[in-house]
């Protein structure tokens, strides 16, 4: 829901960053207010899923250049898992697979440390069932993903729910979902959009990092960015995305040359 | 992996001191006058000093193993101390009677010698380099009949039974190491379980070696009659020297029949310094005879320390039914090294053992699995299982299985699972997107690694060596 006095929580300005001596970003602006849905949209190679890393703090990328603040503290400043407990989410496009721990382990470790550092109670092993059994009903997850590792020889669907499970946990200020359609047939597309528009609210903020079109139909944006080498050349309303759908990417970057070009 | 997988491991050894206590220390050098010396200090009967020259003259014929993945100098055996006792009165009537500054010792490695292990409903012998210093709750065992004490005393006051067993597992000239173990030893626990008796706690055994230039060299034997179970642990520590300590330590377990021994270690050897200099030499031989139909012996080890290791707690399964079973962790780091394992000797009929190894290699360190499954002819029906895996931390060190199968007959069943993982960078970010610090994460997925082996631990001793493996990797994670 757009609400321009609503207040400013990621403001990004200017942006680079370098892969292995790469440049991926190259100057990226955006700025995402409390109570918004935003959908970066862009075709492979575009740096769509190095933006969202780099808002997690993934060290392999190298930030040459820019800012930015998130709720008015340099994010920049803060090792990754600071800057989760400070409510940066990232659901993975790939989640990874972590034999031998308990998803149910993980997920309360996770849960307590991120309730620590906002001063609230945690809970004990068995507060804890009850709490998370709740969250699952919301994604339709069958109580036997707690028995078992995390993320081990589970489904590309089962993966994406349980990611959009620990978002539902954490309640974060801003979540950022790369990729979370890809992989996932049309049902369990539709449960874990359902999830994800229960836990929209006007206090927080979904960046949604996807290729394809079909996602929008389920969560609706407030904003489209179009994402091309490095930088946001394009940005519209919810319609932006479906004219994409049709004509592809090719046209924006053709209009954003001749709009460089009028001005050089 | 980074600076930070790096930082993780590199943690002090908290075990390192020294206590200043007056030690009788024997002069460097082996022979047989050496030997004599020994027996006469522990005023042993002519039979032992007989075993231990014996064994000794195997022990002259025999050379260094080199068949194990570890590499180390060439060890002097003249170089070394073969006794080193704390001077006291010779026998100690009660607690008490303990010089202050040992007990203060034990109480700064978290061995508690007085109530609060009564809490902890554990008996405990105390072995201090050479010399067994207290054993706790010896009456209240003695009650029903089981004999619980250091082997010194059990040569002078149980010599029926130490003649009957000692040796009878491990024989003098079972390997180099067993055979100078035989010849030197000098102390060690004796623990005795009579026919039908279930032991009412755990037993346990603290070695500590603190004298810098002496070897330690322990015995323990432990026998469950007909029926009779008993569940014991041992815990090592030593100080933090910049030479190696040898400490060839030899434990025979006889089980009659369906009599069950569980035998679980924490050893925390001092493993030198991240640059691999002093530590601990450990080459020990431990094995378990399952002699009685239905008996079980159930090895349950966590090895942290030492800079070599060399060690393979074994089972020879003879009773038909009997069972073996063998739970490994074993974790290195900087520039230690490891090479154990076990092996499983079936020669009953429907003999069955199991064997879970976890080998955890961070910095510099060589951690190797080695066992031997092997299935006689007599041994029909038997079965086997045995899972291996491995974990990297970090990229500069290695993992290696060696599983050695030979099975004689066509009517057993023998299965070797084996895995190799690796802390990844991706692992840590995951877990750092969902606000847990590496520290945390590595201690999580080690834990995870290692649980099916925890499991088999004692409720203190899971606790303890989970703190000891998080404390063991921190710092080597980044």
């Amino acid at each position: 829901m757009i609400h321009q006095d609503s207040k400013i929580l990621l403001e990004v300005s200017g942006l680079c960053a370098n892969v292995n001596g790469t440049e991926i970003l190259k100057g990226l602006n955006l700025t995402v207010r409390s109570g918004e849905i935003h959908a970066i949209m862009g075709p492979n190679g575009s740096g769509k899923s190095t933006f969202s890393k780099i808002l997690a703090g993934h060290s392999a990328y190298e930030v040459t250049g820019g800012t930015v603040m998130f709720e008015g503290q340099n994010l920049l400043d803060l090792a990754p898992e600071e800057r989760a407990r400070a409510g940066v989410f990232l659901a993975f496009q790939y989640p990874i697979e972590i034999p031998g721990v308990g998803n149910s382990q993980f997920l309360r470790l996770t849960y307590n440390t991120v309730q620590t550092h906002r001063g609230k109670e945690e809970l004990d092993p068995l507060e804890f069932d009850d709490f998370v059994r709740e969250k699952m009903k919301l994604l339709e997850m069958s109580p036997d993903f707690l028995e078992r590792s995390v993320n081990e020889g589970f489904s590309g669907g089962e993966k994406k729910r349980n990611e959009i499970l620990q978002m539902a946990m954490l309640d974060p200020r801003l979540a950022i979902l790369d990729e979370t359609d890809s992989g996932l047939d049309i049902d369990a597309l539709r449960v874990v959009a359902s999830g994800v528009n229960q836990l929209a609210n006007k206090d927080n903020a979904i960046v949604l990092v996807t290729h394809y079109q079909r996602l929008l139909n389920y969560i609706v944006p407030d904003y489209v960015h179009v994402m091309e080498a490095g930088r946001i050349i394009k940005t519209g309303g919810k319609e932006l995305a479906l004219e994409l759908e049709s004509r592809g990417y090719d046209w924006v970057g053709v209009e954003h040359k001749a709009a460089m070009g009028a001005l050089a | 992996m980074s600076a930070t997988l790096q930082t993780l491991v590199n943690q002090p050894y908290k075990h390192g001191f020294v206590t200043s206590i007056e030690s009788d220390v024997a002069p460097k050098g082996l022979n047989t006058d050496t030997i004599r010396m020994i027996s006469a200090k522990k005023k042993e009967p002519e039979w032992l000093l007989e075993f231990r020259l014996k064994s000794y003259e195997a022990w002259l014929k025999m050379d260094v193993p080199a068949w194990s993945n570890v590499h180390y100098p060439e060890i002097d055996f003249q170089a070394i101390s073969y006794y080193a006792a704390p001077k006291q009165k010779p026998k100690l009537k009660s607690m008490d009677e303990v010089d202050p500054e040992l007990l203060r010792t034990f109480e700064k490695l978290g061995v508690p010698l007085h109530e609060r292990m009564a809490l902890a409903g554990v008996a405990v012998d105390v072995i201090f380099d050479s010399v067994s210093v207290a054993t706790t709750y010896k009456d209240k065992l003695a009650e029903v009949g089981i004999i619980f004490c250091s082997m010194s005393e059990a040569v002078l006051d149980h010599p029926e039974l130490v003649k009957k067993y000692l040796g009878t597992v491990v024989s003098t000239s079972d390997n180099f190491y067993a055979a100078l173990n035989s010849a030197v030893f000098t102390d060690g626990s004796f623990c005795y379980i009579p026919k039908g008796v279930k032991c009412p706690m755990d037993l346990s055994t603290y070695f500590r070696i603190n004298t810098e230039e002496s070897g330690q060299f322990e015995r323990t034997l432990i026998i469950a009659e007909e029926g009779a179970s008993v569940s014991y642990l041992e815990g090592c520590t030593a100080p933090a020297f910049s030479s190696n300590q040898l400490h060839a330590a030899v434990v025979e377990l006889v089980a009659l029949d369906n009599a069950d021994i569980k035998y679980s270690t924490v050893q925390n050897w001092y493993s030198g310094d991240e640059n691999g200099i002093g530590g601990i030499y450990n080459f020990v031989t431990k094995r378990g005879l399952a002699k009685g139909v239905n008996s079980r012996i159930s090895w349950t080890q966590v090895e942290t320390g030492s800079a070599v290791t060399w060690k393979y707690p074994s089972c020879v399964l003879l009773g038909d039914n009997s069972v073996g079973e063998f739970y490994s962790v074993a974790v290195t780091n900087h520039y230690q090294q490891a090479d154990t394992g076990t092996k499983m000797i079936h020669i009953g009929k429907n003999t069955r053992s199991t064997i879970v190894s976890k080998g955890i290699s961070a910095g510099h360190s060589n951690n190797s699995y080695r066992g031997l499954v092997k299935v006689a002819p007599s041994a029909a029906g038997a079965r086997n299982y045995s899972q291996c895996d491995s974990m990297l931390v970090g990229h500069q060190s290695g993992a290696h299985t060696f599983p050695y199968i030979q099975v004689a007959n066509n009517s057993s069943q023998v299965e070797h699972e084996a895995s190799t993982s690796k802390i990844g960078e991706d692992q840590l970010f995951y877990f750092a997107q969902r606000g847990i610090d590496a520290e945390a994460a590595v201690s999580m997925i080690i834990n995870g690694f290692c649980k099916d082996v925890f499991q088999q631990l004692p409720m203190e001793f899971a606790v303890e060596a989970t703190a000891l493996l998080s404390f063991k990797l921190e710092g080597s994670v980044g």
